[in-house]
């Protein structure tokens, strides 16, 4: 297998998260309609996609959602549920074209427009839970490494405890307890990631440290915090950042299984899982529903582990291939099998 | 390896008593109790109160832990606030078809896997290894309850060929042992696909990974100049590669649970996993209790079963187990 470094083949998987970055930030403009609005629920709910209907706003009354509108004298023929309404033109206020390319949910909302705001969440919480992982992380596992034998113990002991158990199951039993908020939500998701990442970075930091570079550093007088910043993180940065792109992928994952779960957070925007929900029961009839917002879900998923297998092979051709690290797979793969071995 | 089993056994008695307590402690901070939810406007709210005193859920939060801990420890798991049952009769009457599940997925898991990973490594850089090294990733991505909604909705619904949801037809137990099993097995394919493909991509990865690593080592080469077949050379390697197997197998046993959580919501499984959802939805403590106790072993149990099984392959391991 020729290696193949970021510069010899376009990386697809970092165009798609950078595209998908973009489409998030620009989805109030993108957004062909509001993600909640609901226009004349009865006619407008489980269209299939490439939908076209126009919006019928009469002088006083409510808005009709219409399949078919044309002129026919001084009257509007319109066809709504497969029925044919006349109405005088006059009495007729404005005529809106509504697209729905992916067509609309259960009760009539427009699917792309709710999958384009559920980027949001996604990227937000995927994001946000990597920043928080690789901070907590850096941290544990540096004062494991460096903090002197007794400390070491006692944190390790307890991320190991905590490990046993599938993260999985912890983030879901403390989101049915705790009722979280969006932001505990990536606490918790985040919190677990770091524990991961504490460990990988305890290990990398152990290998530094019993190289002679660092007794040199030592020895010519560099203090421990200069030892640590200048020295020791820019060394073991690769396999952590590489990890923590692992952690982006978990977490977009976890989130949208708590979504789905019915324990994900309801009043901030749609969310990709929480609309898989949604389409969920009526799943054989209305199969856009679930199905298009979980493809969008696994390309993500697939982006930030294509860049964090691509990453690492690229700069790291020795193991080239090698699970070096296990992410938390959304708390499905058994990580650190390997260093629970070597230890 | 006895003074090891009972090291191992007296740690974990007190990871249990560990997790159990953080449990507790989790539960009783929890907003809400077993009785905040009967909201019924014909129920007094006097009689909330009542409820509580018959429970002792009214006593300050270390005389209810004393009370707990000591029901615990005469074996007494409680009454169930949801089941109305014996929290022990809940369990039994669950675990068999969560077992069942578990079992099944973890064969998918671990066969395929193993085949996929051996296949990828002695095809190594040809296509069969970039494919398949593609294929993994993409499993890899695979969020378990959208698979599982994917697979209801193409194999079942659409092609009609595997039922949607349930453990067995009606009546199905009325036909016969033999027609029973396998209409019982026609309703665990399509779950036990979706919580074992998903994780078959870790284990074809590490399979790969460990056999390429071993199949580069100077005994191979020795093998091979001595005229082993092939075929030989790769039972020996897959030998020396098989200790991160098994670690994996046995760490993911604990993980079979949270998986069914899952998998069980989705398909209508009557296990275990459906069961931890509302059992910490509607703050049935004794049963969460007793859940939490199940997911600690299951974890303690893994990582023995592993080390066993390494002790059992590597010699070394072994002796590293008798000196203390």
């Amino acid at each position: 297998m020729s290696p193949r470094p970021f510069g010899r083949r376009p990386p697809l998987a970092l165009l798609f998260v950078v595209a998908l970055c973009a489409v998030a930030l620009a989805a109030g403009l993108l957004a062909p309609h509001d993600p909640e609005e609901l226009v004349d629920p009865a006619a407008s709910a489980g269209r299939p996609p490439l939908t076209r209907l126009w919006a019928i706003e009469p002088v006083e009354g409510r808005v009709l959602v219409v399949d078919d509108q044309r002129r026919v004298g001084d009257r509007l023929v319109l066809s709504r549920l497969g029925q044919t309404v006349e109405l005088p033109v006059e009495r007729v206020a404005t005529i809106t074209r509504r697209d729905h390319w992916l067509g609309t949910d259960s009760i009539g909302r427009d699917l792309l427009s709710r999958i384009l705001f559920g980027a949001r969440t996604s990227l937000l919480v995927g994001v946000l839970s990597a920043i928080l992982a690789l901070g907590g992380g850096v941290l544990i596992g540096a004062a494991a490494a460096l903090g002197g034998r007794w400390l070491d113990q006692l944190l390790m002991r307890l991320v190991d405890g905590v490990l046993a158990f599938p993260t999985l199951l912890l983030v879901l039993a403390c989101a049915l307890l705790f009722e979280p908020s969006l932001w505990v939500l990536i606490a918790l998701i985040g919190g677990t990631g770091s524990l991961v990442l504490a460990r990988l970075t305890r290990a990398e930091l152990l290998v530094l440290l019993g190289q002679p570079f660092v007794e040199a550093i030592r020895g010519l007088g560099g203090g421990p915090l200069r030892l640590f910043f200048a020295h020791l993180l820019p060394n073991a940065a690769t396999p952590i950042l590489v990890a923590t792109s692992l952690v982006v992928a978990d977490a977009i994952l976890m989130e949208a299984t708590v979504s789905y779960l019915g324990l994900g957070v309801a009043s901030s925007g749609p969310s990709w899982g929480r609309i898989i929900a949604d389409g969920a029961p009526d799943l054989g009839r209305l199969w856009w529903i679930s199905t298009l917002p979980g493809l969008m879900l696994v390309l993500t998923a697939l982006a930030f582990n294509t860049l964090a297998d691509r990453a690492r092979d690229a700069l790291d051709p020795a193991t080239r291939g090698a699970d070096r690290v296990g992410g938390t797979g959304a708390g499905r793969s058994a990580h650190g099998a390997g260093e629970a071995l070597a230890a | 390896m006895i003074h090891f089993l009972l090291r191992r056994a007296a740690a974990s008695v007190l990871l249990v008593w560990v997790v159990l307590t953080t449990v507790f402690l989790a539960l009783h901070a929890a907003p809400g109790d077993p009785f905040s939810r009967l909201t019924d406007p014909r129920i007094p709210r006097t009689q909330q109160q009542r409820l509580r005193a018959v429970y002792g859920l009214d006593q300050p939060l270390p005389v209810q832990y004393g009370a707990w801990l000591r029901a615990w420890l005469a074996g007494d798991w409680g009454q169930s606030f949801l089941y109305q049952r014996p929290v022990a009769q809940v369990i039994a009457s669950k675990a068999p078809t969560t077992f069942l599940l578990g079992l099944s997925a973890f064969l998918v898991q671990f066969v395929l896997g193993t085949a996929l990973g051996v296949a990828a490594a002695t095809g190594r850089g040809r296509a069969r290894d970039r494919w398949l090294r593609g294929t993994t990733i993409a499993l890899y991505s695979l969020p378990t309850f959208w698979f599982a909604l994917m697979l209801a909705l193409v194999m079942s619904r659409g092609l009609g060929w595997f039922p949607a949801a349930g453990f067995s037809s009606p009546f199905a137990e009325e036909r016969g042992v033999l027609r029973y099993a396998l209409d019982v097995a026609h309703h665990l394919a399509l779950p036990a696909l979706a919580l074992g493909l998903p994780p078959c991509a870790f284990v074809a990865r590490l399979v790969r990974n460990r056999l390429l690593e071993e199949l580069s080592k100077v005994y191979v080469t020795a093998a091979r100049a001595r005229g082993l077949s092939e075929a030989r050379i790769l039972l020996h390697a897959a030998h020396n590669a098989s200790p991160p197997w098994v670690q994996v197998a046995g760490l993911s046993l604990p993980l079979l649970l949270s998986g069914a959580v899952v998998v069980e919501t989705v398909f209508g499984w009557p296990g275990l996993g459906s069961t931890t959802f509302a059992a910490i939805g509607a703050r049935d403590y004794p049963l969460v209790m007793a859940l939490a106790a199940i997911s600690a072993m299951l974890v303690i149990l893994g990582n023995l079963l592993a080390d066993v099984l390494l002790a059992l392959l590597d010699p070394r391991v072994a002796l590293a187990m008798e000196t203390p």
